[in-house]
């Protein structure tokens, strides 16, 4: 099967909640990622497109994560290519993706947890920060400037999490659920045009993983940020995505709207099992 | 009742970023710079200058340096003797090269030398972490001491082997060199201790002091939202050493006066100062101040109490005195790991309840 038949026709469209949806961001042609003789994903292809909420789902180990670590960089694939904002992307490191305006969080909360709240989600706009190594030593005009420029946007990232309260506290004194809201604020201060999220709502109760939903809903629809996430959470995928790419074995077993995904035979095998005969 | 923040509001992010952000901690910060600016210089005797003071403020200067290293960026150094060694030997060279250049500007210039060596030997950093790390910048402590004693241009070719500092002034004031008077050795180490730790506080609160925690507490979280590992990590060995080689400029030319690299800077230092970092509080500008203070004065007090005050004999005294520094060092760090920064800010949160319980 043609894997590009399956990405529908490419003009901007609008959902049925009112949320645009615009062309081709991020391309990922024929992926192929291997750790010696270990193939964690194999010859896959999918876009993400402007505006969307793009899930990626599947059985553990099935790859998802590894998927997230090459678009941001982590992982260089050993064959295929990445096309961002329609150029192929060079074998980047991390820190130089992360300035093209992709941010991500991480599956086991990577925080910095000898800092504060605020210095955590500070560190997020250190690549919009320019002031240099003399100015800030001396503490001089831009230095503070900028400091107090890029709080106010901090500070606004601060009231829409609601987490008001924590900012002078240490992050390592913060339970597990309100590190991952930190997190994903850091993210957010970074002011992404494409955001990653890798289990965002692992280990949650339900409350906490609606008010995470309702986050990532707010985010996609007030700053317009384009979301890819990996969740285990079938309901919160189906409810949240546009559109789903389940893989299995490193292998992409399916792709489309969540409820083609739904239907999707081989989707329903890898999830419930299938008898071998 | 008498410390507390109540009523201590801030309306702007300027006020909120400032490094006292309470009034009493200000007031007790600017009292602390006028008596040790306007008092001190007046009744300070040669004795508390030279075992004292003087000692303390630059071991502070170095302790500065290293925190920023290990304590924010989180690079292990064992390294820090042989970078004070080389502070020390650039201000040599460039006052007997440049005498009628003013000492304060060869000081300054030796720490930049300083933190273009440290940036150099930070490289392998970039690939090594923890243990290995050490072990790289303790190869760096034992070059640079074998460099100094080996090549006699660095002691100008004279017999002993050793520098020695000339007599220099500053605005017609004795600094350097055997005449120099208690009150001029302690301002000019006052005056680099205060503007270096205000510079470092500056760093650390910043941008730049945020990459170097980031790199330290999660050096992949950091890279992924934007930190040049290596930029970060050259940078932290640039500054740090730069306050080091102050360190052991002011060392040589104030305090030795003569000096010879592996007796004054041998690895012996190199634990000195690491020790004080530990013991003060990694990552805390105001522990590496009482971390110095600690070490500096430890010694002295039992000295006094042991030989002067109970009489015993010198010898005895000093073997017990080591002793008793090595088992509070242990002791110490077994009670509050986290040094005494850690236990000067848990009696500030005690003292805000003080006297009721809750």
């Amino acid at each position: 099967m043609n894997e590009h038949s399956m990405t529908a026709d490419l003009e901007p469209y609008t959902t049925a909640d009112g949320r645009r949806i615009g062309g081709v961001m991020m391309d990922l042609r024929n992926i192929t990622l291997r750790f010696g003789g270990v193939t964690a994903i194999k010859d896959i292809s999918f876009d993400i497109r402007e505006g969307e909420i793009r899930a990626i789902i599947g059985p553990n180990g099935a790859g998802k994560s590894s998927m997230l670590n090459v678009i941001s960089g982590f992982y260089v694939p050993q064959e295929g290519e990445v096309w961002f904002r329609g150029k192929r992307r060079p074998a980047l490191r991390p820190y130089q993706v992360a300035r093209q305006g992709i941010a991500r969080t991480f599956q086991n909360i990577a925080l910095f947890d000898g800092m504060t709240v605020l210095d955590n989600i500070m560190t997020g706009r250190l690549t919009m920060m320019k002031s240099g190594l003399v100015a800030q030593a001396l503490w001089w005009g831009s230095a503070e400037r900028e400091e107090i420029l890029h709080r106010e946007r901090v500070e606004r990232i601060i009231d829409f999490l609601e987490i008001q309260n924590l900012r002078k506290t240490p992050v390592g004194r913060l339970p597990y659920g309100l590190k991952k809201r930190v997190e994903l604020a850091r993210a957010l201060a970074a002011e992404p045009s494409l955001l990653l999220l890798d289990e965002p709502m692992a280990g949650m109760n339900v409350e906490e993983k609606e008010d995470m939903s309702r986050f990532i809903l707010d985010v996609n629809d007030e700053f317009g940020t384009t979301i890819a996430l990996i969740e285990h959470d079938m309901g919160v995928v189906m409810d949240l995505s546009d559109r789903v790419v389940v893989m299995d074995y490193g292998r992409k077993i399916g792709d489309g709207t969540p409820s083609e995904v739904r239907n999707n035979q081989a989707v329903i095998d890898a999830y419930l099992g299938v008898a071998h005969d | 009742m008498i410390y507390r923040e109540a009523g201590d509001f801030k309306t702007t992010y300027q006020a909120d970023n400032q490094t006292f952000p309470l009034r009493l901690d200000r007031m007790g910060y600017y009292a602390i710079l006028a008596v040790a600016f306007l008092v001190i210089p007046f009744v300070i005797s040669d004795y508390w200058a030279t075992s004292v003071m003087v000692p303390f403020l630059i071991y502070a200067i170095a302790a500065l340096g290293l925190n920023i290293l290990v304590g924010y960026a989180g690079q292990v150094s064992l390294g820090t003797g042989g970078f004070m060694a080389v502070g020390a030997y650039a201000t040599y060279k460039l006052t007997t090269m440049f005498p009628d250049v003013s000492i304060l500007i060869h000081v300054i210039v030796s720490g930049l030398v300083t933190a273009l060596v440290g940036m150099l030997f930070g490289l392998p950093s970039l690939r090594i972490k923890g243990f290995y790390l050490a072990v790289a910048t303790l190869a760096a402590q034992f070059f640079l001491i074998w460099l100094f004693n080996k090549v006699p241009w660095f002691y100008n070719y004279s017999a002993s082997g050793q520098i020695t500092m000339p007599e220099r002034t500053v605005l017609g004031q004795i600094v350097t060199g055997p005449a120099t008077p208690a009150w001029a050795k302690y301002l000019v180490c006052l005056t680099f201790a205060v503007a270096l730790a205000w510079l470092a506080r500056n760093l650390t609160r910043g941008t730049i002091g945020r990459k170097w925690m980031a790199i330290r507490d999660m050096d992949i979280a950091a890279e992924i939202i934007g930190v040049n590992p290596l930029t970060a990590k050259l940078t932290a060995f640039g500054v740090s050493s730069f306050l080091i080689g102050i360190a052991g400029a002011l060392f040589f030319s104030i305090y030795l006066g003569a000096a010879e690299a592996s007796e004054a800077f041998g690895i012996n230092k190199s634990f000195l100062v690491l020790f004080m970092v530990i013991i003060g509080g990694l990552g805390s500008i105001f522990g590496s101040f009482a971390g110095a203070a600690f070490m500096v004065l430890l010694p002295v007090f039992l000295k006094n109490v042991l030989s002067g005050s109970l009489g015993w004999p010198t010898d005895l005294a000093a073997h017990i005195e080591l002793m008793i520094v090595g088992a509070l060092i242990v002791f110490f760090l077994i009670v509050e790991p986290h040094g005494l920064a850690r236990l000067w800010r848990l009696t500030k949160e005690k003292l805000r309840l003080w006297p009721f319980p809750h």
